[in-house]
């Protein structure tokens, strides 16, 4: 038997071994050599502070009560981790670009910095956590009180608040030597990571060693050990499925909300791949640590039927002899209780001095974070209490509530306290429209049913709920009855509990955030958090340059401490292009310093501090819509000045192109002038010159009449062109009297034809028509359409180039008019000629010498335009063609 | 599930991390409808539910469930540099 000095010796010594760990890892780290401090295999197994004295010892006392079930408790877990993919890959990502410090941070923060929110979720920690630090106590307590079990006349009650007493002031030392070295909890608590580390390591071992003893050692192996079960007392299979399918849910919802759990998980937690390792490796260290449970039962039923279940893993190696062993044993059970105490310590004091005890400091001394005091050592300090008052408070709950049965079943109890922040955890991951009041109501709800119908009633029969009460309901209102809310009678207690705390804490939180209207900055914050993957870390928060950067150069030094703000400064300053310490106060900058320091003191004081600097107040997100909306008058003026000066760029278009067209008719008008002094003068010269031959001496008879007819001939062209000149000049003008009539096309077309036939010269023109469809009716002036006939014919007839000339003239229907084509079977005008054959004075060529003046295709087209139709050039019809468009006898009739 | 970086065809080693991602998923939801299967054990005559019968089950799937999750992590986790998968949202 070891005697209990000798295990006080070990004991300490363990610790020293610890303090030695810790102490080396928190040297190793400032000396910048992280390298295996922070490897997937010690996030793994800093997760393993899950496991509990309660689950180490504990797991198999409650497998001899209820068999199987003692391993839901450890599966929901293993699902969460399984799912990591889902929820811990997305809290971890959050955590990180965020710099949450802890799971009251992360309500806080998610719902718009609400620091409401994060003092609810802090007393629910609190109040959930207080009684699970006093198992851990006791735990330890009562397994020095099996070894000292033959010193029974000095190890009385009171030693075992002595010893627990002991244990707590000692943890307290610890977690405060390692706990709040930093004040940044984002820089990682190493020492601490690195000792629970090794202690997860000796739990499993010790676990491991006793159940390879008790299965090989005692029994022998694995079949004996199914046949042992099978005859053991804990053979019958009694599995209650409500238990079983709410314990795997509360265990489950329990790892993700326990602030210990999310201090290690998601604080701590070094680089976001070791989830990926640890999505495996956790689990199979659950399945490791639960894999011997039921054999040391069974085996323990066997040696010790009379010894309590709650410590065989101590007692049964024990009493075969294995003091060793025992030792080791002693070593896990002792692990697994100062790991879960020191973390949870840590977590619970930063979210009780960010949460509470700064607010409330802020509150006293406002404007004063830059006037004076250390704000470094305020929060320090404040945490350095919190510890101590945690731990206080653990034992004092320990003390009171006496020990025994009634704490063992408090760690159920903590779950389902827990377990409350699910809903609003959850949604606030991935539902935008989650907001502060929903999580408030749900948290409320949930807290005030998990109190009524589990935690208060766990008293029994005290001042806190009389026996009637717990009977009968309060004042004797049945469906109040704590145990059976709304009438739900013979529920497991838990299972009940459970179950009415979480829907109606969910439906509160999906009503109220439905009903319910988010400020902005629970909006920008939500959809921060709800689409983490996509955003950039950068909230916007700060948007006036107001600040002083001195004066947050102060304030930060106090909370970062001065070296590392300075850095920061300087790295600020060096990023914006600057020397010296001082950057701009951009809102980038403010941002990013706001990120930083509520690493330090969480992210609602954070907000809060840099308000009193930033202009002497908070730059709320209102302020920023208001900036919004400006910016938006802005734009609106501006995309108005932008449609003016398009408008303005428009007109400028237009006037350029009325300067261009005005300056090509000047040239135009140039080129005219010109070209019908180059018409008159050609006729005029052989004029001039055939009247000097005659003038000049006797001549033949016949030589006079010659000349003669050449003056004559010459003046009847110039006559031809002036008459030309004077009929265009008038149809330009508009002075044409138009003389209206009934005409019929047929007629008017056979008259053309008549006279360009009268008058045709040596080249023979076929002219093919169909004289069926000409019988048109119009109302035109026939003559002068005859005469744009006239000209398209006499045209065909001078220029077209075929062999057999052939022209045909084709009358078709043209929707609103008709249309006369005349088809020639020449070469066609070239394309780029087709575009001026309308001008006036454009001849294609001076072929054929006969022709007018180019006057012809001018004069048509005015007629036409006259007449209320068109004269156009057809392409692609093998040959010259020409498509005189003609208003319908009806239309023209109409107007 | 609609692609969501843009492309609709995507490389071959890009789509299988996808469905390894779908998987990645799934799986918590086929384990905890295996561990909620002894539920509905009732047992017979000759077959008996035992606790050992239910420890050896549980145990199983929960072996099951740790090789698988070790394939899928490994398969999942990004090899330095190529990390938008990694980022790839819900």
């Amino acid at each position: 038997m070891i005697g209990f000095n000798i295990l006080v010796l070990v004991c300490l010594a363990y610790v020293a071994v610890l303090f030695t760990v810790a102490f080396a890892a928190e040297k190793r780290a400032e000396r910048g050599e992280v390298g295996w401090l922070r490897s997937p295999i010690v996030y793994t197994l800093s997760l393993s502070i899950y496991c509990t004295a309660w689950t180490f010892y504990g797991a198999v006392g409650y497998a001899v009560r209820s068999g199987l079930e003692f391993v839901t408790i450890y599966l929901g877990p293993t699902l969460v981790m399984v799912g990591w993919w889902w929820v811990v890959r997305k809290l971890v990502r959050i955590g990180r670009s965020q710099r949450i410090t802890s799971i009251a941070d992360l309500i806080s923060s998610r719902y718009g910095k609400s620091n409401l929110l994060g003092v609810l979720v802090t007393l629910l920690a609190v109040i959930g956590t207080t009684p699970y630090i006093a198992l851990q106590l006791q735990s330890v307590a009562l397994s020095f009180s099996v070894f000292s079990g033959d010193e029974a006349a000095v190890w009385d009650a009171g030693n075992l608040k002595n010893t627990a007493l002991l244990v707590a002031a000692g943890l307290a030392v610890f977690t405060i030597l390692f706990g709040t070295r930093r004040l940044d909890a984002n820089e990682r608590h190493h020492g601490v990571v690195t000792a629970i580390a090794l202690e997860a390591v000796v739990k499993l071992v010790a676990l491991l060693a006793v159940g390879i003893f008790v299965v090989w050692g005692v029994a022998g192996g694995a079949g004996d050990i199914v046949a042992r079960i099978d005859a053991s007392g804990v053979a019958e299979w009694n599995l209650a499925g409500g238990r079983w399918t709410t314990l795997i849910f509360l265990s489950a919802a329990a790892f993700l909300c326990l602030p210990r759990m999310f201090q290690v998980m998601v604080v701590e937690n070094a680089d976001e791949r070791h989830v990926a390792v640890a999505s495996w490796a956790f689990p199979l260290y659950l399945f490791l640590m639960s894999l011997f449970v039921i054999p040391i039962a069974v085996v323990g039923l066997d040696v010790l039927p009379g010894g309590n279940p709650d410590l065989y893993v101590l007692t049964v190696p024990l009493s075969l002899g294995q003091d060793n062993l025992a030792m080791l044993s002693f070593l896990g059970g002792f692990s697994s209780a100062t790991s879960m105490v020191i973390v949870a310590a840590i977590a619970l004091s930063t979210m009780v001095s960010n949460h509470i005890v700064m607010p409330i400091w802020l509150n006293l001394r406002r404007g004063g974070a830059t006037v004076s005091g250390d704000v470094r050592n305020v929060v320090l300090l404040s945490r350095r209490v919190s510890i101590g008052a945690v731990l206080a408070l653990g034992y004092l709950y320990f003390k009171l509530s006496g020990g025994g049965a009634a704490l063992a079943a408090i760690g159920l109890i903590s779950f389902a306290g827990v377990a409350q922040v699910l809903p609003s955890l959850l949604g606030g991951l991935f539902w935008r429209g989650a907001t502060r009041a929903g999580a408030a109501l749900g948290l409320t709800i949930g807290f005030a049913i998990w109190a009524y119908t589990l935690f208060l009633p766990s008293f029994g029969d005290t001042f806190v709920m009389s026996a009637a009460m717990l009977q009968d309901g309060p004042f004797g209102i049945a469906w109040l009855r704590p145990r059976a809310l709304f009438g739900f009678d013979g529920l497991d207690p838990v299972v009940h509990a459970v179950f009415w705390s979480m829907v109606l804490n969910t439906g509160a939180f999906l009503l109220g955030s439905v009903f319910s209207f988010p400020e902005p900055l629970e909006r920008l914050q939500g959809a921060q958090f709800v689409n983490v993957f996509e955003h950039s870390p950068n909230a916007p928060g700060w948007s006036r340059g107001l600040a002083e950067a001195e004066d947050l150069l102060i304030m930060s030094q106090r909370i970062l401490g001065a070296s590392e703000a300075q850095a920061l400064f300087r790295g600020a300053a060096e990023r914006q292009g600057k020397g010296g310490y001082l950057p701009d106060t951009t809102p980038d900058f403010i941002e990013l310093l706001e990120r930083e320091l509520a690493g330090s003191v969480g992210a609602a004081t954070a907000h809060a501090m840099i308000g009193q600097i930033v202009g002497g107040s908070v730059v709320s997100v209102e302020d920023l819509m208001a900036v919004a909306d400006e910016t938006a008058q802005i734009m609106e003026v501006s995309s108005r000045l932008k449609t003016q000066s398009e408008e303005l760029s428009r007109t400028a278009g237009q006037l350029r192109d009325a300067n261009e067209k005005l300056t090509a008719l000047s040239i135009q008008k140039d080129a005219f002038l010109s070209q019908i002094s180059h018409e008159l003068r050609t006729p005029m010269t052989s004029i001039r010159a055939f009247s000097e031959i005659l003038m000049s001496g006797p001549m033949t008879e016949e030589e006079q009449t010659k000349f003669s007819k050449i003056i004559h001939d010459e003046a009847i062209r110039l006559t031809r062109l002036l008459d030309d000149l004077l009929d265009l000049s008038v149809l330009e003008n508009g002075q044409v009297t138009l003389n209206w009539q009934t005409a019929d096309l047929h007629d008017v077309l056979e008259r053309a034809v008549t006279s360009t036939v009268s008058m045709a010269g040596d080249r023979g023109l076929e002219i093919i028509r169909d004289p069926s469809v000409e019988r048109v009716a119009l109302v035109t002036d026939s003559d002068r359409l005859a005469q744009v006939f006239i000209n398209l014919i006499a045209n065909a007839r001078k220029y077209c180039t075929a062999q057999n000339p052939i022209l045909r003239i084709v009358v078709s229907d043209g929707g609103a008019g008709v249309n006369v084509d005349f088809i020639d079977n020449g070469s066609g005008i070239p394309r780029p000629s087709q575009s001026v054959i309308f001008e006036k004075f454009s001849r294609l060529s001076d072929k054929s010498q006969a022709g007018g003046a180019g006057l012809g295709l001018a004069i048509c087209r005015e007629i036409m335009v006259k007449l209320g139709g068109s004269v156009t050039y057809l392409p692609g019809q093998g040959g010259a063609a020409f498509r005189v468009a003609l208003p319908r006898a009806q239309a023209r009739a109409a107007q | 599930m609609s692609p969501p970086n843009g492309s609709v065809f995507v490389e071959r080693r890009t789509y299988r991390r996808r469905r390894m991602m779908d998987a990645a998923r799934l799986l918590p939801i086929l384990g905890a409808l295996l561990f909620l299967v002894p539920i509905f054990w009732t047992g017979n005559a000759e077959a008996p539910a035992t606790t050992a019968r239910g420890v050896i089950y549980v145990f199983a799937i929960w072996a099951g469930l740790i090789v698988v999750s070790a394939r899928l992590s490994r398969w999942l986790t990004p090899k330095g540099g190529e990390d938008a998968d990694w980022d790839r949202r819900e």
